[in-house]
């Protein structure tokens, strides 16, 4: 007697891509968790693991009414506060096929990943408390009136014609720029410059890595919200453009170092499947190569400009999603085409140029919002709360001071490492500052010793 | 009576342990440690960032001998210990003043022989035919 007819294969495939996109948070747990010290992998790891609790019952109470309900073009109203009302029958605007309680909790996996994204900007340094209080308050603040923007129907850039697939806007960038504004507003970590700052398990960094790219499948694929040619066809263009993410992320390494690195290939990945979000329901896996190729390329240059400020963005959160969402949005407007998605609308390739412009409304709306209100929110919660641990808890490690545990027992990785202490972070040397014994006046010493005999 | 401690590679240690006890050669005490000599420098790269790792991980062996067993100790770490590139480590010796065995209060050349030595010392050898009629 259900109103309108519920999709057996289209609902079994949302109830799979919505675990999809959960298993990439605890994905991005273990990618941040490997790039950090061994002191902080919990903290790390915790900050991820914590958004997707806090997240989960936001959603549930405010979130999605805020994002999806109806009201104005700016933000939704609390009809569906507590998901009041979003029940096991389709709705009509958004899952005409499938339970409308599922697409809430599809979407609602997408909440919790993007302020977890952030995290990474801010690792090693920032109080756990002030973290929680942030994540609450920046999702309510700026990804839902965001998502209302750009899904929800009626929303402003949705209604300008802005293309966005699975949240290139809505979760790259606006993730990217507040992790870049959160990393300045905190400041750099003690430790940055002063000693050598080496990801603690590049294992785990790859299995991260392995897991997100897994997961996107759900991101991308699901965001068709049926099981159909179009889930296909995003499938397809996600795997495509990391692919070339990949391959790019590794050639350039090679050609800048003659060395090919894991943590390069595994942000790589994670730079390609950013770029093709907004994109992948709207362009063939051709355009994907090209597009999953130059988002890697500019995220590759973004981290080696980065490095050259004094900004302690440490896991390079911005270069990541921020550069590789914005390169993404725009090259949407460039490689679009109706043919792929009767839906979307014809980019710059195929004589429509409009396209281009209403994409970089959308980035620069976004990356305006976003910068500004996280902005805010880190100001107002200064007011109240200290944000950053105390210099003494991030010297000791903030994993035994704000949690009271440690990753690894007896210190930074020793045990895992299976190497003794003593070669733990003190002998990594920052090649800029190598002593007289390792530069070029040793050999000479030692040619001069030689001359001598 | 003579300390000697040899710094080697982590990687000729079964070799070098293997060689000491065909000498006869069983009282040692292995630290693993990190040091910085003549080998070139380790470089890692994580993203932009590039480090170099200037010691490098090594074993030190400590030996306290009786004057007979000096040389063939530093014979047996020269033939087992060295590859030919830089880095295969160094042997010093120095003097020894006294020796005390805790469990009997024997001192010095008493003090140092264990007691299973030359039961070690056969099974070393042993082996080492064995290896070699393997090989053969």
């Amino acid at each position: 007697m259900t109103p309108a007819a519920v999709s057996a294969g289209d609902t079994a495939w949302l109830i799979v891509a919505t675990a999809l996109v959960m298993l990439m948070v605890p994905g991005l747990a273990f990618f941040y968790g490997g790039l950090v010290r061994g002191r902080a992998v919990l903290n790390t790891m915790m900050m991820s693991v914590a958004a997707l609790g806090l997240v989960g019952v936001q959603w549930v109470l405010l979130g999605y009414s805020l994002s999806f309900g109806s009201s104005s073009p700016y933000l939704g109203d609390l009809g569906w506060a507590g998901f009041g009302g979003v029940g096991g029958a389709p709705n009509a605007t958004y899952s005409a096929v499938v339970p409308h309680v599922l697409f809430a909790a599809f979407q609602g996996m997408f909440a919790a990943i993007t302020v977890a994204l952030i995290s990474g900007a801010v690792v090693e340094r920032m109080r756990f408390g002030a973290y929680l209080l942030f994540a609450v308050l920046w999702t309510t603040l700026v990804y839902d009136p965001l998502a209302h923007w750009v899904w929800a129907e009626g929303g402003w850039l949705r209604s300008l014609g802005a293309l966005d697939f699975a949240g290139g806007t809505v979760v790259h960038i606006s993730a990217g720029i507040s992790a870049l504004v959160a990393a300045i507003f905190l400041g750099k970590r003690r430790d940055v410059g002063r000693t050598a700052i080496v990801p603690h398990n590049v294992p785990f960094t790859l299995l991260g890595a392995g897991l997100l790219w897994f997961g996107w499948f759900g991101f991308n694929a699901g965001s068709a919200l049926a099981a159909d040619g179009l889930a296909a066809g995003a499938l397809v263009s996600t795997h495509s453009a990391a692919a070339a993410a990949v391959t790019a992320w590794v050639l350039l390494d090679l050609l800048r170092t003659r060395r090919s690195t894991a943590v390069g290939a595994a942000t790589g990945a994670v730079a390609g499947l950013v770029a093709i979000t907004p994109a992948a329901g709207f362009v063939t896996p051709a355009s994907a190569l090209v597009i999953g190729a130059a988002g890697a390329s500019l995220s590759y240059a973004a981290i080696q400009l980065r490095a050259r400020t004094g900004v302690d963005d440490a896991l390079d959160v911005f270069a990541c999603h921020g550069v590789a969402g914005i390169a993404g949005a725009l090259l949407t407007g460039v490689f679009a085409s109706k043919a792929v998605n009767p839906l979307g609308n014809d980019g710059l390739l195929l004589g429509n140029p409009k396209l281009l412009g209403v994409q970089a409304i959308a980035v620069a709306a976004t990356i305006l919002f976003a910068g500004v209100l996280s902005l805010a929110i880190l100001g107002g919660l200064r007011l109240v709360m200290p944000l950053r641990v105390p210099l003494s808890d991030e010297i000791a490690g903030i994993d035994v001071m704000e949690h009271g545990e440690e990753g690894y027992h007896g210190g930074d990785a020793g045990a895992l490492a299976s190497r003794p202490l003593s070669l733990g972070d003190s002998v990594l040397i920052p090649a800029g500052e190598l002593t007289g014994m390792a530069d070029g006046s040793y050999s000479n010493a030692r040619e001069r010793l030689a001359a001598d005999r | 009576m003579k300390l000697i401690t040899a710094i080697i590679r982590p990687e000729r240690l079964p070799e070098v342990k293997a060689a000491l006890f065909r000498a006869g050669v069983t009282g040692v005490t292995l630290t693993r440690v990190s040091g910085h000599g003549g080998e070139r420098e380790i470089i890692q790269r994580y993203r932009a960032d590039t480090f170099v790792l200037e010691f490098h991980e090594k074993i030190k062996v400590e030996m306290v001998c009786s004057e007979p067993f000096v040389e063939p100790t530093v014979q047996a770490i020269l033939g087992a210990a060295r590859t030919g590139d830089v880095g295969d480590g160094k042997i010093f010796i120095q003097p020894i003043e006294t020796v005390v065995r805790i469990r009997t209060g024997e001192r010095d050349n008493a003090a140092l022989t264990p007691v299973n030595a030359d039961e070690v010392q056969r099974h070393a050898r042993q082996e080492a035919t064995a290896l070699a009629g393997g090989d053969a």
